[in-house]
């Protein structure tokens, strides 16, 4: 593993019964860097995240996650939401999974439960309303303020966030998983559904968490002038292995990675079925 | 207000009424043809006799088929109902002042209850009882109002909280005052006990488990007769004192350290304040509670349990505290529930009373606090207020809560109020926050 890299990946593999999603994949991503996981539908992409963050538990390989401190953690002997409290991953959702009857603001003050947990000591402190607990409640709300000011939704912190406009809540998703301060942040298809300006309103935010926070970032796309612009690494999959990994430019020029996505002609098929004998 | 039945769709209404008003008629044809037109009875001699009353039968099917006409032409006539209330921007901001309002005349109602029905022991007593409703409310409000987990056997700490009481109290002759907060902590130790078993099960399957344990519960306290006297019930349980001084006529009662005369009543109006008291105690809580982290991921976890771990939310303790606060209210109102009968029995505990409280809290509106103390003073308040109607009081009970439901069916004030704000807290509507999945 490399000095600079924050995962690293090795012979991941997810069965679901006979069903090999993921077979022996092995990867890694680098600290303050964006790293690109991309591939056709059901190339395995989506378990691959279910594995890092916790929510399958593999059937075998292993994850490690370095921090900045250089404590290396096995993300596959975590489990839930220890992957988010010990280990410092967060993730967002394919499908958003915002709390639809809370406001923005509460959004991001759920997402700081741990560290308020632990300034209420425990329920207690806050029920007396202890100073120590008033003070950290109000520096989670300015925590709260500031990414809502980076996202653009100040004005609306007050507004339900199933009220949102859609582009908002996938930004409001990503400011939320940014509260619980994580060194790694897992997006699953950020640009999905969103069009092109607030595409590039995204690509802008994801590049300023990694200079600002210097966050590491693994991001699933479809949407590949995101992925061309914002990432620093590809890493591409299909039947749940990897076929490329590379630079954005390598990865595009590479005929497995286009053959991926778009097929391959009939005279090459024919070559091939020829030297298996079919 | 703008009705979207087109001239077209009332044109072929005729018809289609007619058909609904068949089939509403046919229904109850076959409900009521041995519900009604069949009587029978256990003859003198222990035969069955019976006898017909089809003139009874043809009148109420001929009164639902010309119900169901007249329904149907109001629906039409009105348009949909429900959906947009079109009342002018100054009424409903006078409404909403007069809403902000509410809670505190509630309050200032309830300090002076004792004052103005002091003569009245019956308004006392029905005090009392609602008040211990609102308790339970609030307290289960905890359980599925906030973290959204359905819970059918909340009366189990209710009675968990009478029998700890009752036993610490007439075995070990500790006070009331000693007692409630034991009685508190020993029903919220079951609270996590059923808890463990249940934290996977969702939905109806919580509902089935929850159910269960109020049963097992009120069963061993049943057949347990060496510790809890089994259906004969615990008597002589000690009246509550006020800080050491008993209640009571003697001379060494409040009544006459004080040097007023004695009155029975003193104890009802010391019992009364003292259930207030636990009440707004409950509710303060709660209302604390929910601005603390611990209520917000309650609230989140009805919302959503797979974001919540996402953000490493711990979801079993999460509700595993939640099911521990509400019973321990749950606890605190049964050792009251205890000290003013003087008497318990498994018979105070069983599902009816769970049932009752599920009702009051979701009649009030999931999670909203004033809600849940409306919807005990209807629903205690009500049963008292038909009691004229005899017979037909669960009927008319009954009506009324499904008038209700229609007029609203996320319970009497079903929006939800965010627990922090930055500029200013609106309401948010019943349609966007969910009930949990249990």
């Amino acid at each position: 593993m490399s000095s600079d890299g924050i995962l690293s990946v090795d012979g991941l593999t997810m069965r679901f019964g006979g069903i090999v999603a993921v077979n022996d994949l092995s990867f890694a991503a680098e600290r303050r860097k964006i790293t690109a996981l991309i591939g056709p539908n059901g190339a395995g992409k989506t378990t691959v995240f279910n594995c890092i963050t916790g929510f399958y538990k593999p059937t075998s390989g292993t994850m490690r996650l370095s921090h900045d401190n250089g404590a290396e953690i096995r993300l596959e002997r975590l489990n839930d939401f220890r992957i988010s409290k010990q280990a410092k991953v967060a993730r967002t959702f394919q499908n958003i999974r915002l709390f639809p009857g809370m406001t923005a603001l509460e959004n991001l003050m759920v997402a700081q439960h741990n560290a308020l947990m632990r300034a209420s000591g425990l329920t207690f402190l806050g029920l007396i309303g202890a100073p120590s607990w008033r003070a950290a409640e109000k520096a989670a709300i300015d925590l709260a303020k500031f990414w809502l000011d980076r996202i653009g939704l100040l004005d609306r912190a007050d507004d339900a966030a199933g009220n949102l406009p859609y582009g908002d809540q996938r930004r409001l998703e990503i400011a939320r998983a940014m509260c619980t301060e994580p060194a790694l942040l897992c997006l699953d298809e950020p640009a999905a559904g969103l069009n092109a300006r607030e595409s590039g309103a995204l690509s802008d935010l994801l590049l300023s968490i990694r200079a600002g926070q210097g966050t590491s970032i693994l991001l699933i796309e479809h949407d590949m002038s995101v992925v061309m612009e914002i990432s620093d690494r590809v890493v591409v999959m299909d039947y749940g292995v990897k076929i490329a990994e590379g630079s954005p430019e390598d990865v595009r020029d590479d005929p497995k990675v286009i053959a991926a996505y778009l097929g391959v002609e009939d005279e090459e098929v024919a070559k091939v079925e020829q030297e298996l004998g079919l | 207000m703008a009705n979207p039945a087109t001239p077209a769709s009332r044109a072929e209404g005729a018809a289609f009424i007619f058909k609904k008003a068949l089939i509403s008629a046919l229904v109850a044809l076959v409900l009521f043809s041995l519900m009604i037109g069949i009587r029978t009875e256990a003859g003198p001699t222990g035969q069955l006799i019976y006898w017909t009353r089809f003139g009874d039968l043809a009148s109420l099917v001929a009164i639902v088929f010309g119900g169901s006409i007249v329904m149907e032409l109001l629906r039409q006539w009105w348009g949909p109902v429900g959906t947009v209330w079109v009342v002018p921007p100054r009424l409903q901001s006078g409404l909403a002042f007069a809403r902000k309002l509410v809670a505190p005349a509630l309050l200032i109602f309830a300090l002076l209850v004792p004052v103005i029905f002091y003569d009245q022991r019956y308004i006392l007593d029905l005090g009392i009882l609602v008040l211990t409703y609102v308790m339970l409310g609030w307290g289960l409000n905890v359980v599925v109002g906030l973290a959204g987990l359905l819970d059918l056997g909340y009366v189990a700490f209710y009675a968990v909280g009478a029998y700890s009481y009752a036993l610490l109290a007439t075995n070990f002759g500790l006070s009331f005052w000693v007692c409630l907060p034991l009685a508190g902590i020993l029903a919220a130790f079951w609270g996590m006990l059923l808890g463990f078993p249940v934290l996977r099960l969702r939905g109806d399957y919580l509902a089935i488990v929850t159910l269960a344990f109020g049963e097992i519960i009120r069963l061993v306290i049943i057949n347990w007769q060496s510790l809890t006297g089994g259906p004969n019930g615990i008597s002589g349980i000690p009246r509550p004192s006020f800080f050491g001084i008993p209640l009571t006529a003697g001379d060494d009662g409040l009544a006459a350290k004080l040097g007023i005369e004695f009155s029975p009543t003193h104890r009802i109006v010391f019992l009364f304040y003292i259930i207030l008291a636990l009440a707004l105690l409950t509710n303060w809580v709660t209302i604390r509670l929910r601005r603390l982290p611990i209520g917000r991921a309650w609230e989140a976890l009805r919302e959503d349990e797979v974001a919540c771990r996402a953000l490493g939310i711990n979801i079993t303790t999460t509700k595993l505290t939640a099911f521990a606060t509400g019973a321990m209210f749950g606890g605190f109102a049964g050792a009251f529930f205890a000290t003013r009968q003087g008497f318990i029995s498994p018979e105070s505990f069983t599902f009816q009373e769970s049932a009752l409280v599920l009702a009051i809290v979701v009649l009030g509106g999931m999670g909203s606090q004033l809600g849940v103390a409306l919807a005990a003073l209807t629903m205690i308040g009500g049963f008292e207020l038909f009691r004229g109607l005899e017979q037909y009081r669960m009927l008319v009970f009954g009506i009324a809560m499904v008038l209700l439901m229609i007029w609203r069916p996320r319970g009497l004030i079903g929006h939800r109020a965010p627990t922090v704000f930055l500029r200013h807290a609106q309401a948010i509507s019943s349609d966007l926050v969910k009930e949990g999945h249990g």
